[in-house]
């Protein structure tokens, strides 16, 4: 069975984001840029998969700027994905697009899985999984905390609100990664190296024939507001006296 | 504008994000809500009485039991025809279904809007809520998820819909439910607390997660929650975790124990009314936040607090 994962290239999480002064969008230049973290846990998962005998090839594949492949396509190559894709493209690509892009190349590649992150860290949309199951017809198991193949199905653990649920699908289908899948590995140097050997395939957004004309306009972007610098108080006796003032005990 | 919402419920009683949802609705015209499950009667009868709402559409059918979103899109998409706009609380059932809605209708969604601007035109957080950005969608329609912490919640009586059963639009038999683990509480639930006690990794073990939030908490009335250092060590269940990627929760007070407030733990708590912190590094971040600080050993500081209050 073949797996595929898309990934994105984002605003490093350790990185405070900056609004840009005219209220454009964050500010983007000359900043770290890596793998979006939830992305890096799909590529885990399928590399697991891969050792335990249940994948036979990981696709990985990226749709973004040039960088993305030195960014993202080669840290995921290194962590065991055996060959990339770029789709590049310099305009921002929303999730619906994203979907539509994804459902073509699983056209071609005819995997039995497809595991992507449960959100990028920067639109923190929460879509293009869900979009692409829709698109493809395929069962989606989302927030995903354990993946296990049997046979033609797919059971999949999901957090969701209070707990826990199990459920089983049909294959192909859709996972995404929630935190708690798994514990990522690091890309060593020499398996860096040799990732550079793993093939790229590099195409354009007119090589799918998708429109992906936003459908969402950006009219500004703000900071949100901020909180009126608090107090310290010396003591509990003085922090329960606060408490009872506001009615709180 | 026609507007549907998603009710959300365990299939006793209507859950407080649905509220907040009906509110978000209510900006934009007509309300008509979506009960689906099964053995709907109970349900429907009280989404029938929430303030404002006209039309109940009840889909009561074995293939809703367990929101299944390949069962449940269908169906969602089915009352499209009909509706302008569709709206779902961002809850863990409204994330997983809404996209799959969109990209049926062939639509962009806007995910966990925080206001409505206009009628085709909403605020929403972005970068783990570093940023608000206001967004203008050219779809003809909506599909939207709500911020619950972000809007009031409507009355929970006082209205007089008219329930209408649904057809059902059948199992489409990609997926089935196996099982679920539900934690058992009988605190308030995190999402609508009026106060949080939330804890974080410097409470060191599980058993002293336990032998300090819990005995607070239950003082002050409050929801237990959890920083995701205190969840990933396995002090408490996944479900706690409040941030970018757990709970967005908005009490009136949220009290931080030992977190030491990293930008996405901040995303989920940082619209709470009045925050409290109690750490031992007076540089934490979580005291930039806080309204009211407390530096100091949690171990020595925690219990005196809940013995006084």
């Amino acid at each position: 069975m073949k797996v595929l994962v898309p990934v994105k290239r984002v605003l490093d999480y350790n990185v405070k984001p900056r609004v840009k002064a005219d209220g454009t969008g964050v500010d983007l230049a000359n900043v770290k840029m890596s793998m979006n973290p939830f992305d890096e846990i799909a590529i885990e998962e399928a590399v697991r998969l891969k050792e335990k005998g249940a994948a036979t090839e990981i696709v990985v594949v990226t749709i973004g700027v040039a960088k993305a492949e030195t960014d993202v396509l080669l840290t995921a190559r290194a962590m065991g994905a055996d060959r990339g894709i770029l789709i590049q493209t310099d305009e921002e690509v929303e999730p619906l697009a994203v979907a539509k892009l994804l459902a073509k190349v699983a056209e071609e590649e005819q995997p039995g899985l497809i595991i992507l992150g449960k959100q990028a860290i920067d639109d923190d949309s929460n879509q293009t999984g869900q979009m692409l199951a829709a698109l493809l017809g395929w069962a989606q198991g989302t927030f995903a905390s354990k993946v296990e193949i049997a046979g033609d199905r797919v059971h999949v653990t999901r957090e969701i609100d209070g707990g826990l649920e199990t459920v089983d699908l049909k294959m192909p289908a859709i996972v995404t990664t929630d935190l708690r899948l798994n514990e990522p590995r690091y890309a060593t140097l020499p398996n860096i190296m040799k990732a550079k050997t793993k093939p790229v395939a590099k195409k354009t957004v007119a090589d799918y024939g998708v429109d992906v004309t936003p459908r969402l306009k950006t009219l500004k972007v703000v900071e949100p507001s901020k909180r009126q610098a608090g107090i310290k108080v010396g003591s509990v006796d003085e922090l329960v006296e606060k408490l009872k003032g506001m009615g709180v005990a | 504008m026609k507007t549907l919402v998603w009710v959300e419920h365990d299939h006793q009683s209507v859950k407080d994000a649905t509220l907040s949802t009906v509110t978000a609705a209510a900006k934009l015209g007509e309300v008509h809500l979506l009960v689906a499950g099964k053995g709907m009667s109970a349900v429907a009868e009280a989404a029938a009485q929430i303030a404002g709402v006209g039309k109940v559409h009840v889909a009561d059918d074995a293939a809703y039991e367990h929101f299944l979103a390949e069962n449940v899109a269908p169906l969602v998409v089915q009352l499209m025809d009909s509706h302008d706009a569709v709206l779902f609380p961002a809850t863990t059932t409204g994330k997983n279904v809404a996209p799959r809605v969109a990209a049926a209708l062939d639509v962009m969604q806007i995910s966990d809007i925080l206001s409505v601007e206009g009628a085709d035109t909403f605020t929403r957080p972005i970068y783990a809520g570093n940023a608000i950005a206001t967004v203008q969608t050219s779809d003809k329609k909506l599909v939207i998820t709500v911020r619950g912490t972000a809007f009031d919640k409507a009355a929970a009586t006082g209205g007089s819909g008219t329930v209408e059963a649904v057809a059902a639009a059948g199992d489409k038999g990609l997926s089935t439910f196996v099982g679920s683990e539900i934690a058992a509480s009988e605190r308030p639930e995190l999402t609508s607390a009026k106060i949080i006690v939330s804890g974080g990794r410097a409470l060191g073990s599980q058993e002293q997660f336990h032998a300090l939030i819990d005995p607070l908490a239950d003082k002050l009335g409050a929801a237990v929650g959890a920083s995701r250092a205190a969840v990933d060590a396995g002090y408490a269940p996944n479900d706690y975790q409040v941030g970018q990627t757990g709970k967005i929760v908005a009490p009136m007070v949220y009290v931080a124990v030992g977190i030491s407030g990293a930008i996405q733990h901040l995303a989920g708590m940082k619209d709470s009314k009045t925050i409290v912190a109690i750490n031992k590094d007076e540089d934490a971040p979580i005291f930039q936040v806080a309204d009211i600080g407390l530096v100091g050993d949690l171990f020595t500081l925690v219990p005196e607090l809940t013995e006084k209050l």
